[in-house]
């Protein structure tokens, strides 16, 4: 298992006001993501714990795009990944932000 | 609690009947069970109750380490509730798993009236934990006999992809009433199993077809084992788990004499019998050989008429 952190400026808080969602299953090829509103607008962190070793550099490029694309303001993000490619980590990301931007029920 | 406001259901809150109990999530299946938006959890993700053991083996963990439990509302009435993630370790038993439902249950036990419904989808124990995972499951039978002694009703809801196996067969086999789908196989030892410990002649794991008519929906149905069959969908098994809800009888020791003397008389009846068109042919099915292919409605109608569930055993 490797740990990655990662700490970004975001360009404006995520959408919403929820505290929190969970999104994915920890599975082979698949991920889960948490993601809590508890950081500074201006400021988005992720946690990841990862199955497949050895694959900072293209975290590193995913998270880039992720916080340029979806601009997670206030969020952490938790990661448990069970060796999931890229374009599926990308969208797990989205797929977070997407749901603490939901109503709450 | 306070009671939700009522609203328009967002596209991903749908209830209708197109959504599958086999393809979703065990969260998905617990937002859709139970009245809109009435689910609060006990020890959420957020809390990171992850497994201890794990982290020893080199694998990855989950934060709710695969299953979900919580207490919410089902027609208007409280529930606690269960349910554990297949895509996970196979929806297997660990220690914090286990002991996420040993808690739930005897929370219900100590509330002496509120129902609990356990989402099975599960192997078993979980290997790398598996002394943990064993007590987990004593443990669990336990609080189940234990809450149902106190008029607590507990309902298993089988129809994920993992089943119901391993020690989460032994569970189910505790419970006041089960409901299960085509897609629901339910038992102790897994097809692979039998056939390494028996033989290919005793079962052959790699006839699909075989392993659907022992151990699925349908024959447990059939046989008893389970008391109500479910379509894949979240809405069948929210109006069968309210149907049982409604019908399951108290508990007691003469429940437990009946339950016996019920497993007696179908050992007697069909133990001898080699394959499960067998059983349903003594059962008096005609055209036993079509109840793999038959549709919900169809089958439903054929397994009330072949075998009313039974109140007084279980």
């Amino acid at each position: 298992m490797e740990t990655l952190s990662f700490r970004r400026t975001a360009p404006h808080r995520a959408a919403g006001s929820r505290k929190l969602a969970i999104v994915g299953v920890v599975a082979s090829g698949n991920l889960e993501v948490l993601v809590e509103r508890i950081l500074p607008d201006s400021e988005c962190q992720l946690e990841i714990t990862t199955a497949a070793e050895g694959f900072g550099a293209v975290w590193d490029a995913v998270v880039a795009d992720f916080v340029e694309r979806h601009s997670p303001g206030g969020l952490k993000l938790s990661v448990n990944d069970g060796g999931a490619r890229p374009d599926t980590v990308s969208l797990r990301l989205a797929q977070a932000v997407r749901s603490i931007a939901e109503e709450a029920l | 609690m306070i009671a939700p406001q009522p609203q328009a259901l967002a596209p991903s809150m749908a209830r209708n009947d197109s959504v599958s109990w086999y393809e979703s999530s065990a969260r998905a299946r617990v937002r859709l069970l139970l009245d809109p938006g009435s689910f609060r959890e006990f020890i959420g993700p957020e809390m990171r109750e992850v497994s201890p053991h794990l982290a020893i083996f080199d694998l990855p963990e989950q934060f709710d380490d695969g299953i979900l439990v919580g207490r919410g509302s089902l027609g208007g009435s409280p529930v606690f509730i269960a349910a554990q993630e297949g895509r996970f370790m196979g929806g297997a038993f660990g220690e914090v798993h286990g002991a996420k439902l040993t808690g739930l249950l005897r929370a219900a036990r100590d509330s002496k009236s509120i129902p609990v419904l356990i989402l099975f989808d599960t192997g078993g124990v979980r290997l790398q934990e598996a002394n943990a995972g064993e007590l987990a499951i004593a443990e669990i039978m336990r609080a189940v006999i234990e809450a149902r002694s106190t008029g607590v009703k507990v309902i298993g809801l089988i129809g994920g992809r993992s089943g119901c196996y391993g020690g989460g067969g032994l569970i189910a086999a505790c419970c006041s009433a089960l409901a299960v789908s085509e897609q629901g196989r339910i038992g102790v030892s897994g097809p692979e199993v039998i056939e390494t410990n028996r033989g290919v002649e005793e079962f052959d794991a790699k006839d699909r077809a075989l392993v659907w008519r022992t151990m699925g929906g349908k024959n447990r149905r059939l046989i008893g084992g389970a008391d109500a069959f479910a379509d894949d969908t979240v809405q069948s098994f929210r109006e069968t788990a309210l149907e049982l809800l409604a019908s399951v009888a108290g508990f007691g020791l003469d429940n437990l004499k009946a339950e016996q003397a019920r497993l007696e008389q179908r050992l007697q009846a069909f133990g001898a019998c080699p394959d499960a068109v067998d059983i349903w042919k003594a059962e008096g099915v005609l055209g036993a050989d079509a109840v793999p292919d038959m549709d919900t409605d169809a089958f439903i109608a054929l397994a009330n008429e072949v075998r009313r569930p039974s109140r007084d055993a279980r």
